[in-house]
């Protein structure tokens, strides 16, 4: 029979289109995690005093704190799908590289994330009166930005913990440590888009983004394959 | 004959215990190996080795020439397991159509309709995993393994779950492969429909062959007394 396997990037686009596919055709991952965003959203909101905190403070915070932990929802389940008949065994044998798993995965829970981001946002802006209307273009790059970063984190443990009895428990636990460094600069960045201030003035934090996302992505591709040994 | 599986020394400690136990396999093109014995004797152990899926401790198998875990012995490789290995959510077509994909196939919806056509499932191909009986999610795992036309094919309980048409393709599925010149191992701990497609049986017991023959001229009545002896 004539077949070529798929190189890296064609496997990886393979296997985050088969997630998505299966994503949509359940939608219980993302409908938990966008219920849980705007859990989260208004729970904040009705705690927030408005005299002491000005919402362009309070709404960064709100925001990445939601972000972070309603995409571990997505995080986890990724790997879930693959847990419940040993889907991940017939993966495996397949002949593609272990990394075009990895990025496979991490490109659908990049989509996933975005996808409760593109939900999560406009529930802030609402709820704090925030002027995202003039700066939504650059907000919307500086959230791919640090999605991209959360998700190859994400995805690695995750994948790591998948066959584990406490595979709940320990995702975040192993992986909140880990979130800091891109979560930090996202909140910095964001305020300073919230507050008018040019793109410029957010640079800094910005690059220190890339910085991480550029690390996080060769080394979280690169340590994968060895999550999978036994 | 060309040696298709080749393994020698295996070995794979799981704490102090000896899963596999020094185990040496040769198969050649239109070979199959019936792989009898009791629980725990090793035998999943064995075949996840085969499959590159673990890695021995001591010992080395290829496929074909090319050294697991290789790309190039995995693509060569079909896994039958007793755990369908399907997603649910999608379509028994959609799981077929992305082993198709993973593997590279030229003609993948031509593949994809072949195989599920020879597993006779092919009629409810655009059902929803889940919607089907446990036999008929095992035929569409039978089918997601053999898409690309396996030189090897690796077996574990393949059986489980189907029903006597369900069995019958199996058994008629694996013939035709072997005629083909494939090579399998099938685990099973049913006597007969292992004996009926293999050219060699072989009982582990503690991690190691305690027998390994020909069935030629296997008398099935005779080998399942000596067996049962054997595992007693």
């Amino acid at each position: 029979m004539m077949a070529t396997p798929p190189g890296t990037f064609a496997a990886a686009w393979i296997i985050a289109r088969k997630d998505l596919a299966i994503e949509f055709r359940t939608r219980s991952a993302f409908m938990s995690a966008a219920l849980l965003s705007l859990l989260a959203i208004v729970i904040f909101f009705f705690t927030w005093d408005a005299t002491a905190v000005t919402p362009i403070d309070i709404a960064p915070g709100v925001m990445w704190v939601t972000f972070t932990f309603s995409g571990l929802l997505g995080l986890h389940r990724s790997f879930g799908v693959e847990a419940q008949e040993r889907a991940m065994d017939a993966l495996l044998v397949a002949p593609v590289p272990r990394e075009a798993i990895f990025l496979g995965k991490a490109l659908a829970n990049l989509v996933f994330v975005v996808g409760v981001q593109m939900v999560a946002i406009p529930a802030v802006a609402l709820f704090y009166n925030l002027p995202i209307g003039e700066t939504w273009l650059a907000l919307a790059g500086l959230m791919l930005l640090a999605s991209i970063g959360l998700v190859c984190i994400g995805t690695l443990f995750a994948g790591m913990t998948a066959n584990t009895r406490m595979a709940e428990l320990l995702l975040p636990v192993l992986a909140l440590p880990f979130f800091v460094p891109i979560v930090l600069p996202a909140a910095q960045a964001t305020a300073q888009l919230l507050a008018g201030r040019p793109l410029s003035d957010a640079a800094a934090w910005l690059r220190i983004l890339l910085a991480f996302d550029l690390v996080f992505l060769y080394a979280c591709t690169l340590a994968f394959p060895f999550t999978l040994e036994d | 004959m060309t040696v298709l599986l080749d393994a020698v020394g295996l070995v794979r400690l799981f704490g102090a215990r000896r899963a596999v136990d020094g185990i040496d396999l040769a198969l050649g093109a239109g070979e199959a190996l019936a792989l009898f014995g009791p629980n725990g004797a090793g035998k999943t152990t064995l075949l996840r080795i085969l499959a590159g899926l673990l890695k021995p401790g001591a010992g080395r198998a290829t496929i074909a020439g090319a050294a697991l875990p290789a790309d190039a012995a995995r693509a060569r490789i079909g896994l039958i397991s007793h755990r369908t290995m399907l997603y649910d959510a999608l379509t028994a077509r959609e799981n077929v159509r992305f082993a198709a994909r993973l593997h590279g196939i030229a003609d993948e919806p031509g593949a994809t309709q072949r195989a599920l056509e020879t597993l006779r499932v092919a009629d409810r191909a655009d059902v929803p995993v889940r919607a089907l009986s446990r036999g008929l999610q095992q035929r569409v795992a039978i089918a997601r393994a053999i898409v690309h036309a396996p030189d090897v094919i690796l077996a574990d309980e393949p059986y489980t779950g189907l029903d006597e048409q369900g069995s019958a393709a199996l058994t008629a599925l694996l013939k035709e492969r072997r005629a083909a010149g494939a090579a399998l191992v099938v685990v099973t701990h049913h006597l007969h429909e292992g004996l009926a497609v293999a050219s060699h049986a072989a009982v582990m017991r503690a991690g190691k062959f305690a027998r390994l023959e020909r069935t030629d001229g296997l008398d099935p009545a005779r080998y399942a007394a000596e067996y049962r002896e054997l595992v007693s």
